[in-house]
């Protein structure tokens, strides 16, 4: 057994946003490590397949265009104060990705080169083909392994340590050894992404369970606006895979059954490139009113020609052909909404911060709120970097003058074996995880979706209840230590559960239709009842329900059309 | 379809005979167009807990996979499963060189020691520009070709020489090295990464590699390292590093061939070594006297190919300029 461990600053999860703090913190003098169950570069940061947004004034573009976009493509629901932070840092943060190394694509300058993206009126997507996200995510890697940051690669999680009402370190599994240690920390950072896989199917990668979002919601913490769940536009049906928006910015059309470009009937100037809230919208509308095939839609990239595709889109049509079968140099490929990214998550302030002392959080996990209602895409990316250094700088500079709380180890290291030992002990009559995951993607991919309404809320609502008390007996087969993967997916599918209560509970709370929550039963937006975040935190019956006003500070809100 | 998912597993803890490497069968019912790895999620969720193995994306960007199917390395997330069963079975074995931790994980501890070994960062030599590095699209498209590496080890497991030589770079952590001895951005105004060529010219590094091709077949990505190893022994030449047994070998075979038009197998190792290499000629003896005593020495005369004008005029075509003046072959560090 080590002794214990110990870090000033603590980051867990190491995607874009997990190592870019831990740099700048690392940069700022303090001793830093980083934690995460995979090894870095396996990171669903990689995922994301179009580019970064950034406003380059030598480009002739103006951050507050950028900000305009965003607070729209928010439905208004996102904090102006925190757009505005993000969007006049993009372009240093992007120059700055680009000296570390990342190859983007140039124009025939050999400047940057841009694509157009959906929801924003000028092309300011910054792009590496399109696997943008993969390009970013080993750059900041190699950046890592420069930084002399201690890594702690394929350690899990169990819990988040509290004590003198500040952070003060957390549980974790190494999973090749099944050991458990205390690793102390005055700071401790949550990058741990979204919680894509309580819905089935997502896009998300295995890894995506929510786990920072549930550590911190069962230690107190608030989640924010968890009812707005992007549904992706162009989604491959059955694996749910991703086909990246760059198709559209590339000039790829949507077409019903009978070819027509339906996006005329529902965003007649931006028409495919409206905002992700608004496509998805259109297509299951097209698709439940009888023109789609088998519950799809196509995406038509027929006309962009062989070499635009094999320069810009080489990933997605290997997919194409990979997992559909269908070559879209050739013939258009079936796609349809999926969920794909939570706009919520742990609420935070610009600079990571969260309500819990010493506790932040960043990218994805976290809610700052940039995102609103409705995140454009490539501001994903952006926010990982922006919002991960934020945190980091913030958190080196909290502990300077800060020693670590104290607290008895062994005692909470004996409380957490018991727990797991506990669930290692239970008989193997229950339900196993994947059942229980499976049930409960189906029941919010029905009901949490694209289209909702009180009834089917509620019907999940009384889903995830049951969910839980069968969730209580789950059996872990694998009674080892080394790499003990049925352990770990046990463990985070208690996670998920969390999040998907808070999820449904906040859907059900707001009675209006903004952004991505589109409520049949209350199909306008409410400014005057609605225009606020809704809080979420943990209380004996469930999630407790409270709310925050939107941060206004020039742009007023007003209808949204594309 | 039905068919027999076959797992070569292992068990580190076990205390019995599953300590050591054992096949089980899962005969699995799946769709038509399931990957591997799908059959594999299925086993691993409704059937045995205890099968371990290491998969997220689903869709060949995290590169966390890796296995052998029907003995090759490849993604399980990216064959579909249709394609590999063989007699109604499909085989899967851990990836190959890295050690087994449980069933299809493996340790990767060499693998990214190697990979920080090379250095893995951008190093510009002088003042970073304001804004953006001015480059053309063509160099990033031609780097993107290598970034499009996604780490999986498919390459490390069945590269023949780290199978039998643990101190090789490798093919994944070689690739990644061009990736920077290629970026315009890296090493000095020219961008030339002299420093990077330098070490990789040394044992371990470039020379190192035997081309046999496996690294480029068994890669996912198409990024082909092979390839990439053999446009760095060009730089490093370019570059005056060619005070070394690979590019003697280089030389001296181009020279042989060039001159007679068929190799000359008894000088080729002597010229390669270096011929003042005494301790190095020496360790040949054994070799030439077992190859004599099997009547397998080649012949001390080297005769010319018929018509060999014909094959000096080829190279007289193909040779390049003689350069003026080649930089120093000794340590940029001095």
């Amino acid at each position: 057994m080590p002794e214990d461990l110990q870090h000033d600053v603590l980051i867990v999860g190491a995607g874009l946003a997990g190592m870019r703090a831990a740099i700048a913190a690392r940069a700022g003098g303090a001793d830093t490590a980083i934690i995460s169950k995979v090894h870095p570069v396996r990171s669903h940061s990689n995922a994301a397949q179009g580019g970064i947004n950034a406003a380059l004034l030598d480009r002739g573009d103006d951050w507050e265009d950028h900000a305009y976009d965003t607070i729209k493509g928010s439905d208004f629901l996102g904090d102006q104060d925190a757009i505005e932070v993000m969007c006049r840092q993009a372009g240093a943060s992007l120059i700055d990705m680009e000296h570390m190394g990342v190859t983007f694509n140039r124009d025939d300058e050999g400047r940057l080169g841009t694509r157009a993206f959906g929801g924003q009126r000028r092309a300011r997507t910054f792009f590496v083909g399109d696997f943008t996200g993969q390009a970013l995510l080993h750059v900041m890697f190699e950046q890592l392994i420069k930084s002399g940051v201690q890594r702690y690669e394929e350690w899990f999680v169990t819990s988040l340590i509290m004590e003198e009402g500040r952070a003060a370190g957390v549980i974790a599994l190494e999973i090749r050894t099944g050991e458990l240690c205390v690793i102390r920390a005055k700071t401790v950072i949550f990058a741990t992404g979204g919680c894509g896989r309580l819905f089935e199917p997502s896009t998300n990668a295995l890894i995506v369970t929510g786990d920072g979002m549930g550590l911190i919601y069962n230690a107190g913490g608030q989640l924010m606006d968890m009812e707005m769940v992007q549904y992706h536009p162009t989604t491959l049906a059955g694996s749910g895979v991703l086909i990246s928006e760059a198709a559209r910015g590339e000039g790829a059309y949507l077409r019903d059954k009978d070819g027509n470009r339906f996006m005329e009937k529902y965003a007649p100037n931006m028409m495919e490139l409206a905002s992700r809230d608004v496509v998805s919208r259109a297509e299951q509308t097209e698709i439940n009113g009888g023109n789609g095939v088998d519950g799809c839609v196509y995406l038509d990239c027929t006309h962009l020609g062989e070499a635009l595709i094999m320069e810009k889109l080489i990933q997605i049509r290997e997919i194409g052909i990979d997992l559909a079968g269908v070559d879209m140099i050739k013939e258009p490929i079936p796609i349809r909404p999926g969920m794909h990214y939570i706009m919520g998550g742990i609420k935070t302030d610009v600079n990571g911060l969260t309500n819990l002392s010493g506790v932040y959080a960043a990218g994805e996990c976290a809610n700052v709120s940039v995102h609103g209602g409705n995140r454009l895409g490539a501001n994903s990316l952006l926010d990982t970097i922006v919002f991960g250094e934020r945190a980091g700088n913030h958190a080196s500079d909290a502990v300077r003058n800060t020693g670590f709380a104290d607290f008895d180890a062994n005692a909470a290291l004996a409380q957490e074996r018991r727990r797991i030992q506990e669930m290692l002990d239970r008989p193997e009559n229950g339900d196993r995880w994947g059942a229980i995951r499976k049930d409960m993607g189906d029941s919010m991919n029905r009901n949490v979706a694209v289209f909702r309404n009180e009834e089917g809320i509620q019907e999940t609502l009384g889903d995830l209840h049951d969910l839980r008390r069968r969730y209580e007996n789950v059996p872990v087969q694998n009674k080892g230590k080394t790499f003990n993967t049925d352990l770990i997916f046990a463990l985070e599918l208690g996670y998920m559960l969390d999040c998907a209560d808070t999820i449904a509970v906040g859907a059900l709370e707001r009675r209006e239709s903004r952004g991505a929550q589109f409520r049949v039963d209350y199909p306008e937006r409410n400014d005057e009842e609605w225009l606020h975040h809704i809080v979420l935190t943990k209380g004996d019956g469930g999630p407790q329900v409270s709310e925050l006003p939107v941060v206004i500070t020039k742009w007023t809100p007003e209808e949204r059309k594309y | 379809m039905d068919v027999t998912i076959r797992v070569k597993r292992q068990d580190p803890e076990a205390g019995d005979e599953r300590r050591l490497p054992y096949w089980q069968d899962y005969p699995v019912t799946i769709a038509d167009n399931a990957t591997v790895l799908d059959a594999l999620i299925q086993i691993r969720e409704d059937d045995d807990g205890t099968l371990s193995l290491r998969c997220s994306c689903r869709s060949a960007i995290c590169g966390s996979c890796a296995v052998r199917i029907n003995g090759h390395a490849g993604l399980a997330c990216k064959t579909i499963a249709n394609t590999v069963v063989q007699d109604g079975v499909i085989a899967v074995e851990p990836a190959g060189v890295m050690p087994v931790v449980k069933d299809l994980v493996v340790n990767f501890d060499l693998f990214w020691e190697k990979i920080e070994a090379v250095d893995p960062y951008l190093k510009h030599m002088g003042q970073e520009p304001e804004g953006e590095y001015i480059v053309s699209n063509e160099a990033m498209l031609h780097l993107s070709g290598v970034t499009a590496c996604i780490m999986c080890g498919a390459c490390v497991s069945d590269c023949t020489v780290l199978e039998v030589d643990p101190t090789f770079l490798g093919p994944a952590a070689l690739a990644k090295a061009y990736r920077f001895t290629a970026d315009p951005r890296d090493g000095d105004a020219e961008g030339v990464s002299m420093e990077r060529l330098w070490a990789l010219s040394e044992p371990t590094g470039i020379w190192d590699c035997t081309r046999c091709n496996e690294c480029v077949q068994a890669c996912p990505k198409g990024v082909a390292p092979m390839d990439r190893i053999m446009a760095m022994r060009e730089q490093a030449i370019q570059a005056g590093y060619d005070n070394n047994n690979g590019a003697r070998h280089t030389d001296a075979f181009t020279e042989s061939v060039g001159h007679s038009g068929r190799l000359d197998e008894l000088r080729l190792p002597i010229k390669s070594v270096g011929m003042m290499n005494l301790p190095a000629l020496m360790d040949y003896m054994p070799v030439a006297f077992r190859a004599m005593r099997r009547g397998k020495m080649p012949p001390i005369a080297h005769k010319n190919v018929e018509n060999v004008d014909a094959v000096r005029r080829i190279f007289a075509r193909t040779q390049p300029e003689p350069e003026a003046a080649k930089v120093s072959n000794n340590s940029p560090f001095g």
